[in-house]
């Protein structure tokens, strides 16, 4: 074996030192889960571990702004045309519902956070979810209406405006980055849904809040997607 | 330390038996075992593609497949190894075993997680499967439109979502060893204590996060517009082609150093403990591999150089390819210096250490030739371009992961293997790989393009050549497939440190109980210290 005979072996860089961290002895909370030293190494993980994830959505995502860059640069005029066609209305109430929805997200983790009572958490979560389904309600109805007129993409696209072209491009980004904005607020009120039934059972409090956290991690992201999303989309055809 | 696990013998294999206890395992351990079989069966299976279309290749006409299936060979070939095998590879199967117990961890952060990601990779690779089976796909590995969206056949969508799926097994990869990495350090385990294959795979976490959701939102694109006519990359639905090429290398050039770092990272490993040397300069390599994971980001361009890519983007992705060279030179200077004057010995990990270091090097100064703009228009997509990847792909990142697997293949399973057989696969892999690709250089110098099944008649030497190469390659990987599973059951048992090496996962017994460590270990000085440091050194 290599190292017989060289006479200078070191000891390795290890020293244990039985009581420090890890030592089974130690009164766990029920919800620490066995590989982690303490809550707050779990907490500072799960958190850290949510945010690489938004990261990793923000390239997804930026991948269709970049898309749509480069084609509204191709012809700003028709973006404009095809934005005007856009319920302004429609897409206003839904900014301030997401808005809303945010700030009763942000109260549902401080009730948490702070050892309210469960009912105070479940009605803020509530809330919350209720401001999602009515976001996708708006939405649905913003969707049938293009429907409705021919402003889907592809063979029965209908425009009668100056750059039916562009208009096209304009409505199949627009169905992109709107669609997979509503599949991750699907994602988000099915996560919600998980994390009220275990604050119904009472599972939070100010020792162990981090789900309720890291859920309102995504649910903020998820609104600040529409914050871009909404003047991009709505707003550019609005000056004329 | 490891009283408890001496007297009762329990380990992460003896731990629990039947499918369920696998199949439900949060055991970072088990789930690169997992991996480990799943890549090894996606490597035959692109293996044997490979071995299709040099059997093809072997004469001047199209005459053992037609063209059409020719085309969906290279094309299976590509996807499989890229997608399914060297992705994956090391981080998934090395990574996943050792970056806990490297960090002095009971497991990473988030274990049901890692099992997901394993989930999904099958998912994925399933998706792929039954789209090869059922009629396969024609665009090549790049999926490049538009012969993803307009040209070829309907299965494009069944493939791109298998590469959607299994990018975010990737992600969750990458995601868990980043959070590991900051979250789950033992005590005393500083930054600069971290073993370098911990920096390379951290790199590599890094582009696995911020690359691989451009390439899901790009192929899931594609997959939309095939199946909703959404007009994003097709000219004939208004859609820029050129879009997605940028889209497409913003993760797929990246991609190479997700397969290449790890690589890196396992031969800084071995090269110290053949040395036993501590590795020369080690913040200068553990920074050479952020430099590669972040100048990375910005040379896809060099891909577009005959797309119609403006002249002057060109320079400036030209004068970053270059610039990307250098940390890679680093790590080569830096291995070798680390050689030198070693007591170095010659076992079978450390002949992949050679290889790599040889073939990663003209893998690497080839790509300085196809970063030079005038020179990439003449060898653009000719078998000069082929050679390139596959001297860094094959030559440089599975030669490490043969390497690595060897290397901590008794800490794995507790056995040694046949160290004699092991030496001849490694030579078998290095003269095989060699006149599989080396004579692809000089033909697609001479102008043979890649991606045909029909070549004239003056190339068949440089062809017939790799061919011949390639026979003595499959051999060479045939053959530690073999004695690697006859050693499970009959080579001698490893003990805790069968190579005198150093690192936290040398300390513990092997194969490692379950929870790596019965008690967490407190770090006092760097993790591989081969030589005496500075103070002890005056003492002496």
């Amino acid at each position: 074996m290599p190292t017989s005979g060289s006479g200078d072996y070191h000891p390795g860089p290890v020293a244990i030192q039985p009581g420090g961290h890890g030592d089974p002895h130690a009164v766990h909370h029920p919800k620490l889960q066995h590989h982690f030293d303490d809550m707050a190494q779990q907490a500072e993980a799960s958190t850290l571990g949510m945010w690489v994830f938004l990261v990793t959505e923000i390239m997804f995502f930026g991948g269709l702004f970049m898309a749509y860059i480069v084609y509204r640069y191709a012809s700003p005029l028709g973006f404009e045309e095809a934005s005007h066609e856009l319920n302004l209305y429609l897409g206003a109430i839904n900014t301030a519902v997401l808005i809303c929805s945010s700030l009763t997200m942000a109260l549902a983790v401080r009730a948490a956070q702070t050892n309210q009572s469960r009912g105070t958490q479940v009605g803020f979560l509530l809330v919350t979810m209720l401001f999602g389904f009515g976001f996708l309600g708006i939405k649905a109805y913003e969707y049938w209406e293009k429907f409705h007129v021919g402003h889907v993409p592809g063979p029965y696209f209908v425009w009668d405006g100056q750059y039916p072209h562009a208009a096209e491009q304009f409505y199949s980004l627009y169905f992109a980055m709107t669609g997979l904005h509503a599949l991750h607020m699907i994602v988000g009120i099915s996560i919600m849904t998980y994390i009220t039934i275990m604050a119904w059972r009472r599972t939070y409090d100010a020792e162990y809040y981090t789900p309720v956290e890291v859920a309102g991690l995504y649910w903020h992201f998820v609104d600040i997607v529409w914050i871009f999303l909404f003047p991009l989309l709505y707003l550019i055809g609005g000056h004329y | 330390m490891d009283t408890i696990t001496t007297t009762t013998g329990l380990n992460y294999l003896n731990n629990g038996y039947g499918l369920k206890s696998w199949l439900l395992t949060k055991d970072h351990k088990r789930i690169a075992l997992l991996y480990l079989w799943s890549v090894t069966a996606f490597f035959a299976l692109g293996g044997f593609f490979a071995l299709l279309i040099r059997l093809e290749l072997l004469t001047p006409a199209a005459d053992l497949v037609q063209p059409e299936t020719y085309n969906k060979l290279f094309t299976m070939h590509g996807v499989i190894m890229v997608f399914f095998f060297l992705i994956p590879s090391i981080p998934a199967t090395l990574g996943n075993f050792l970056i806990p117990i490297m960090v002095g961890a009971k497991d990473l952060a988030f274990p049901r997680i890692n099992l997901l990601s394993w989930y999904i990779y099958i998912l994925g690779g399933l998706f792929t499967i039954v789209a090869a089976a059922t009629g396969g796909i024609d665009t090549g590995w790049t999926f490049y439109v538009p012969y993803s969206t307009a040209a070829s056949n309907s299965h494009v969508i069944l493939a791109g979502l298998g590469v959607f799926i299994t990018g975010f097994s990737s992600i969750l990869t990458g995601l868990n060893f980043v959070v590991t990495v900051h979250r789950m350090r033992a005590p005393g385990l500083t930054w600069f204590r971290l073993p370098l294959f911990v920096w390379s795979h951290y790199a590599t976490s890094l582009i696995m996060i911020l690359g691989t959701p451009v390439i899901a939102i790009t192929v899931l694109l594609v997959a939309v517009e095939r199946g909703l006519h959404l007009g994003i990359f097709d000219p004939a639905l208004g859609g820029d082609p050129i879009l997605f090429q940028h889209l497409f290398w913003f993760y797929s050039h990246p991609a190479v150093y997700i397969m290449i770092l790890p690589a890196m990272g396992v031969i800084s490993e071995i090269v110290q403990a053949f040395a036993r040397k501590n590795v020369f300069g080690y913040a200068f390599v553990a920074f050479s591999s952020l430099a590669i994971a972040i100048i990375g980001f910005l040379v896809w361009g060099h891909h577009l150089f005959v797309s119609g890519e403006s002249t002057y983007a060109g320079l400036i992705f030209s004068i970053l390819s270059f610039l990307v060279a250098i940390p890679s030179a680093v790590k080569v200077f830096n291995w070798t210096a680390t050689i030198y004057k070693g007591s170095v010995s010659f076992e079978s990990p450390m002949l992949y250490v050679f290889g790599f270091i040889g073939l990663f090097t003209i893998g690497g100064l080839t790509g300085l030739f196809l970063a030079t703009m005038g020179l990439d228009v003449h060898v653009h997509d000719t078998y000069f371009v082929i050679a390139h990847f596959h001297y860094v792909m094959v030559g440089g990142a599975i030669m490490g992961y043969l390497g690595g697997i060897h290397y901590w293949w008794p800490k794995i399973t507790g056995r040694m293997y046949p160290e004699g057989l092991a030496k001849f696969a490694a030579l078998c892999v290095f003269v095989g790989f060699n006149l599989t690709f080396f004579p692809q250089f000089i033909v697609g110098y001479l102008g043979m393009p890649r991606r045909y099944a029909m070549y004239p008649e003056e190339f068949q030497v440089y062809n017939v050549l790799s061919t011949a190469g390639a026979s003595v390659l499959g051999v060479g990987y045939l053959i530690p497939i073999i004695y690697l599973i006859w050693s499970l059951k009959n080579s001698p048992l490893a003990g805790p440190n069968p190579w005198g090496a150093k690192g936290l996962e040398w300390e513990i017994p092997s194969p490692p109980p379950t929870e790596n460590f019965a008690v967490t270990p407190v770090v006092t000085q760097g993790t591989h210290q081969y030589a005496p440091s500075r103070e002890v050194g005056i003492a002496h």
